[in-house]
């Protein structure tokens, strides 16, 4: 039995080819949630971009959040569309609102694969290590609290 | 005061498309196939493929524009054009685009098309094989969330959650263009009835609201429009479908990375279809002919209430099939079988469609056919959306 959620082969995570989101992969090893906050107008940014969007400084900061907010959607795919899912069967895909943030993040639901998902339940994050993976990563799943 | 539209000022004259086949069933290649499709288009036009001077496209087609002029022996190429985004939100943006071009005297005669042979090139419902993916895809790849179906479900869930609206609503969508599909002599699906109890019983894609039946197909084809100016069309062998109006676009960051776009339970045409009514000078209710492409079920769904066509909380009391059927429904959708049930052309079927409608020529004839509205690509960004009208609507 694997200790992932979704078992092994589906596709590791990498970087932007030009560094954009390295520092949040880098959080991620260390167990931390680390996401943009701009310098020039202290507002939160996600996903990664090379400007603020809002005052259009480059002067953005990666700073750690709290992993904790609450399932906005979620979606449970039972087709496989990627070979490593074959025969695997149904999982829960959730996107988590953040709102002390003003952010969303995607991830996978931890527990039973066929639980019912409620809208609006709080959830926290946690970490995923794939630390035999060549190169290591991790993984930021989320859990009902 | 000059009057900035492209109101009544282009027209597409001709109409073509390939055999639709299931995908990998073709037996021509994907350029060869959108060499047909435009050769039709001309014929139906009337014209030599040599009067020619432009191509617009989208959706990131191979078939680019210079090698089709070179191909087709094109005497001088005026206007080439790519549409930007994946999907299909560039349908009605192509025409737009080739439209533009006509009105300004950029260009003389453009070809607007679509080329896509999915069983020659990757299938957009599988996965590629990568082992490691970059990028924004990092954040939802290794989460399972892939496919063009996975990207989109959760903004569906949230629209269906927010208002009320229940399975039942998109079923009566794929019931429509499954009946729509059956007299169409071109649609793959015809001879593939559905009815609730085969939908209802249709295996998961993704729960909730992705049974098989909302979701598209996976084929191969091509289709091709002519855009010429209005006052040519007039003297030309068809009767014109006149550009009314063409919108494209996103709302404000609807291509916010990992799903950070702050408008998010939406099809992204919020903002755009007030844009288009205007241009037209025409309001949802004009609208004798609907055509609104099928990704998925939920996406037509939304993008029937964001252009003014549904209200939300009259979605699961209005959408059933008997409403929207052309055998006395109210608002006939997809009549030759769209997306789901004809060909998943990249939506180009429903602008070509629109044109038989005006035409008075289609397989499944509307009453009130003086205009059209077709909807690209619902959930991507960019979308765009079009009116087409007859000559009562100038």
């Amino acid at each position: 039995m694997s200790d992932t959620y979704l078992p092994a082969g589906m596709p590791a995570p990498a970087a932007h080819i030009d560094g954009l989101s390295q520092p949040y992969w880098d959080g991620t090893r260390e167990g931390k949630l680390r996401i943009q906050k701009c310098r020039g107008c202290q507002s939160w940014q996600w996903g990664p971009e090379w400007i603020c969007h809002r005052c259009h400084s480059f002067d953005l900061a990666w700073e750690e959040i709290e992993g904790k907010g609450i399932i906005y959607s979620y979606q449970r795919p039972h087709h496989p569309v990627h070979s490593a899912l074959n025969g695997f069967g149904p999982y829960v895909a959730v996107l988590v609102e953040l709102p002390e943030y003003g952010i969303r993040m995607v991830g996978n639901l931890l527990g039973d694969r066929l639980q019912s998902v409620p809208i609006g339940a709080a959830v926290e994050a946690v970490f995923e290590h794939h630390n035999d993976a060549t190169p290591p990563f991790t993984l930021v799943h989320w859990k009902l609290t | 005061m000059t009057d900035r539209t492209l109101r009544g000022k282009t027209a597409i004259a001709g109409i073509g498309e390939t055999i639709y086949y299931k995908h990998g069933q073709s037996p021509d290649s994907e350029f060869k196939l959108a060499l047909q499709a435009i050769v039709k288009a001309c014929d139906d036009a009337g014209i030599s493929p040599h009067e020619v001077d432009g191509f617009a496209s989208y959706g990131d087609d191979r078939s680019d524009g210079p090698r089709l002029a070179a191909a087709l022996g094109i005497k001088e190429l005026k206007f080439s054009n790519m549409f930007w985004g994946g999907g299909g939100g560039g349908v009605c943006g192509a025409v737009g685009n080739a439209s533009a071009a006509v009105a300004t005297g950029m260009a003389d005669c453009v070809i607007a098309f679509r080329s896509l042979a999915q069983g020659q090139y990757r299938r957009y419902g599988r996965s590629g094989a990568a082992a490691a993916v970059a990028g924004d895809d990092a954040f939802l790849f290794p989460y399972g969330v892939m496919s063009p179906a996975q990207r989109f479900a959760m903004k569906i869930t949230r629209f269906m959650h927010d208002h009320g609206i229940k399975q039942e609503a998109l079923r009566g969508i794929a019931l429509a263009c499954y009946h729509h599909a059956q007299k169409n002599p071109n649609a793959v699906m015809r001879g593939r009835e559905l009815d609730e109890a085969k939908y209802d019983s249709s295996r998961w894609i993704i729960e909730p609201f992705h049974h098989l039946y909302d979701c598209c197909q996976e084929n191969d084809g091509s289709a091709a429009v002519v855009v010429v100016p209005a006052e040519r069309a007039k003297d030309m062998k068809n009767k014109p479908a006149y550009v009314m109006a063409c919108g494209q676009g996103g709302d404000h960051r609807s291509a916010a990375p990992v799903h950070n776009m702050p408008n998010y339970p939406s099809s992204h045409f919020g903002k755009l279809a007030p844009r288009l009514y205007a241009m037209a000078k025409m309001a949802p209710s004009d609208m004798g002919i609907v055509q609104c492409y099928e990704n998925f079920t939920g996406g037509v769904l939304m993008s029937l209430v964001e252009h003014g066509l549904v209200k939300p909380e009259e979605a699961n009391e209005f959408l059933v099939k008997d409403n929207l059927i052309v055998e006395g429904g109210k608002m006939p959708l997809n009549t030759s079988g769209g997306n789901l049930a004809e060909c998943y052309m990249h939506g180009l079927e429903l602008v070509i469609e629109s044109v038989r409608q005006i035409r008075g020529t289609a397989i499944n004839q509307v009453a009130n056919n003086d205009a059209a509205i077709i909807m690209g690509g619902p959930m991507v960004t960019p979308v765009s959306s079009l009116i087409l009208g007859s000559e009562a609507t100038l």
